[in-house]
């Protein structure tokens, strides 16, 4: 199969925004020069809380195949509790890559061959002026940051075009701050 | 101008682009978001249409006939049970030969219910005398919306704009959006030949007499059987328009050229896989893969299924070993409705391929690349026709 494709499977809970996050990512992958994006929600029964997925793929060229995610290059949790209810790890390719909004530094988490990122997102967008538990944008500064595909001003800008109008700058701001505060631990224990 | 949107988004952009004036839809998953966005546009002014909320898709199409018959361009959009439920007025719409066009977001059919895809909705309206196309992308679902309008008022004839729901309707990926001089150079407004007019009152589609009666201006009027026949005829004819409006759309905008069949490496393909809708997107990734094997093999997209290109299937594939024909569909008690049509095509053809049938992706049952490509090496391998018709491909059993 195509091994040039960037796989990235976003775990959050219902209602969070991480379909937004993705296509936020999606758009700056587009710009940065992935001329082959694919962003595919997967849609069960789920209710606002459950625990949600959203496959986000992009490579330099057109992607055909649309089916779900299976092997990701990594993994984002908007939740760091979602850690402890879903096997976020699985499929991920050895090597991969973990980022987690979790107050909770790193190597408090146990993915053994794998790199863990984390930032606490929650706390940082609270103090970018956004309401609690808004944590969509500011995730996106981690994954700049840990995974170093596609370079924050892109990253804000594509934030601020999908927020235009719903406080772009804040949003925006949380993610350049996590960027900044994202702690990456090269090889998980 | 590429946006990334999702197909529902790209369905609803096309249908603004398009110019059309009257709208009427009933809200189904996975058809939803496209509804929303059309009511979205209309109530910000953007576009300059009528949206008529209904109570169901039985009146959502029957508001459709009704302005279409009074000259307007007009749509809908459904899926699976909304689409059963305007059954009778599908027949209707292509009876009175009205240019209605509508998107239907493939799903499964309930009992028992699903919300999830495969293309049982649509095959079983396959002889409603509607036309039938189908898209791969998102790029294909806003380009065909304007080619569905251009070949719908060209033919007197209503079109179904087909799509994968989910695997489309809710996957985000970029697409260009054709330029708005581009799309009036491409499809000029509406101008029916007759429409309803208070001033000129008339009944339309009354009873007919089994046998051809003067009018009431003293011509001979064709009879029922005349008026089947000219339908079955002008649909036979509409492959040649189907093919001529996609030259055209592509001296516009530069994209397209495949109006029934969206080969891939099929040229030098001893074997081709052949489908509906994204699934052929998705085997090309398989083909590829088979291809490094060693295993001359390609992938053919059907564009169109009604009226059915036999010829254009009997250009590409005569001289082929053998077909595989994957379907997310059934006639239930014999089997896949596209594999009967692509052997009955084959028919007079001495020499003809094998054909092989399998069915998956039902209920949306997740199709996965490995077992596409342990089908299409065992298809490859296994000389004469195959064992069982058909074959299930992920089934549980």
């Amino acid at each position: 199969m195509r091994d040039d494709i960037i796989e990235i499977r976003w775990h959050g809970r219902g209602g969070q925004g991480a379909i937004t996050a993705a296509k936020i990512v999606a758009n700056a992958a587009f710009h940065s020069g992935y001329s082959g994006v694919v962003m595919a929600p997967t849609f069960g029964t789920e209710r606002r809380g459950a625990p949600v997925l959203t496959s986000l793929k992009f490579a330099r060229t057109k992607i055909y195949d649309l089916s779900p995610i299976t092997e990701p290059d990594m993994v984002i949790v908007l939740d760091h509790l979602l850690v402890e209810e879903v096997d976020v790890a699985a499929g991920l390719k050895p090597g991969g890559l973990v980022i987690i909004n979790s107050p909770k530094p790193p190597e408090s988490f146990n993915f053994p061959g794998m790199r863990v990122a984390t930032a606490d997102v929650t706390s940082i967008a609270g103090h970018a002026g956004l309401p609690t538990g808004i944590v969509n944008t500011g995730i996106i500064g981690a994954f700049g940051k840990a995974s170093g595909l596609i370079d924050i001003d892109t990253l804000t800008k594509e934030i601020e075009v999908e927020f235009a109008g719903k406080h772009p700058e804040k949003n925006a701001a949380a993610a350049r701050v996590t960027y900044e505060n994202t702690r990456v631990l090269e090889t998980g224990k | 101008m590429h946006i990334i949107e999702s197909g529902n988004v790209a369905a609803a952009l096309g249908v603004k682009l398009a110019g059309v004036q009257v709208i009427a839809a009933y809200p189904i998953t996975p058809q939803t978001p496209l509804t929303e966005k059309l009511s979205e546009l209309v109530d910000s002014g953007d576009m300059k249409a009528e949206y008529i909320p209904v109570e169901s898709e039985h009146s959502a199409l029957s508001v459709c006939i009704a302005a279409s018959s009074a000259g307007s361009r007009t749509f809908t959009a459904t899926s699976a049970n909304g689409l059963l439920y305007m059954n009778e007025q599908l027949h209707w719409a292509a009876g009175a030969r009205l240019p209605i066009v509508m998107c239907v977001v493939n799903r499964g059919v309930g009992a028992p219910w699903t919300v999830w895809n495969d293309h049982q909705d649509a095959i079983s309206q396959r002889d409603t005398g509607w036309i039938q196309l189908y898209a791969c992308d998102h790029q294909q679902i806003i380009d065909t919306v304007l080619k569905a309008f251009c070949l719908a008022e060209t033919v007197s004839s209503p079109v179904m704009v087909c799509y994968d729901g989910y695997i489309l309707s809710h996957t985000y990926m970029p697409f260009e959006i054709p330029h708005e001089d581009a799309v009036q150079q491409f499809l000029p407004p509406f101008t029916p030949e007759y429409k309803l007019d208070p001033k000129f009152p008339a009944n339309l589609n009354t009873v007919t007499l089994p046998d051809p009666r003067p009018d009431v201006r003293g011509e001979l009027a064709p009879g029922y059987m005349e008026i089947r026949h000219n339908l079955h005829m002008d649909m036979r004819r509409s492959l040649d328009v189907i093919a001529d409006i996609e030259t055209k759309f592509t001296d516009v905008f530069g994209r397209g050229g495949t109006p029934f069949i969206e080969p891939y490496r099929c040229e030098d393909a001893d074997y081709v896989a052949v489908c509906l809708g994204s699934l052929s997107y998705h085997l090309r990734d398989v083909i590829d893969m088979l291809r490094e094997e060693g295993v001359a093999i390609g992938v053919a997209g059907l564009r169109v299924y009604r009226p059915f290109p036999d010829q254009a299937i009997r250009d590409a594939f005569s001289h082929k070993k053998g077909l595989i024909v994957f379907e997310k569909a059934l006639s239930y008690g014999y089997e896949g409705p596209l594999y009967a049509d692509i052997k009955a095509a084959l028919y007079a053809v001495s020499d003809r391929p094998t054909v092989r049938n399998y069915i998956l992706g039902l209920g949306g049952r997740e199709i996965k690349t490995t077992q596409l490509a342990a089908a299409l090496r065992e298809s490859c391998q296994v000389s004469a026709g195959s064992t069982d018709v058909p074959e299930f491909i992920g089934l549980k059993m």
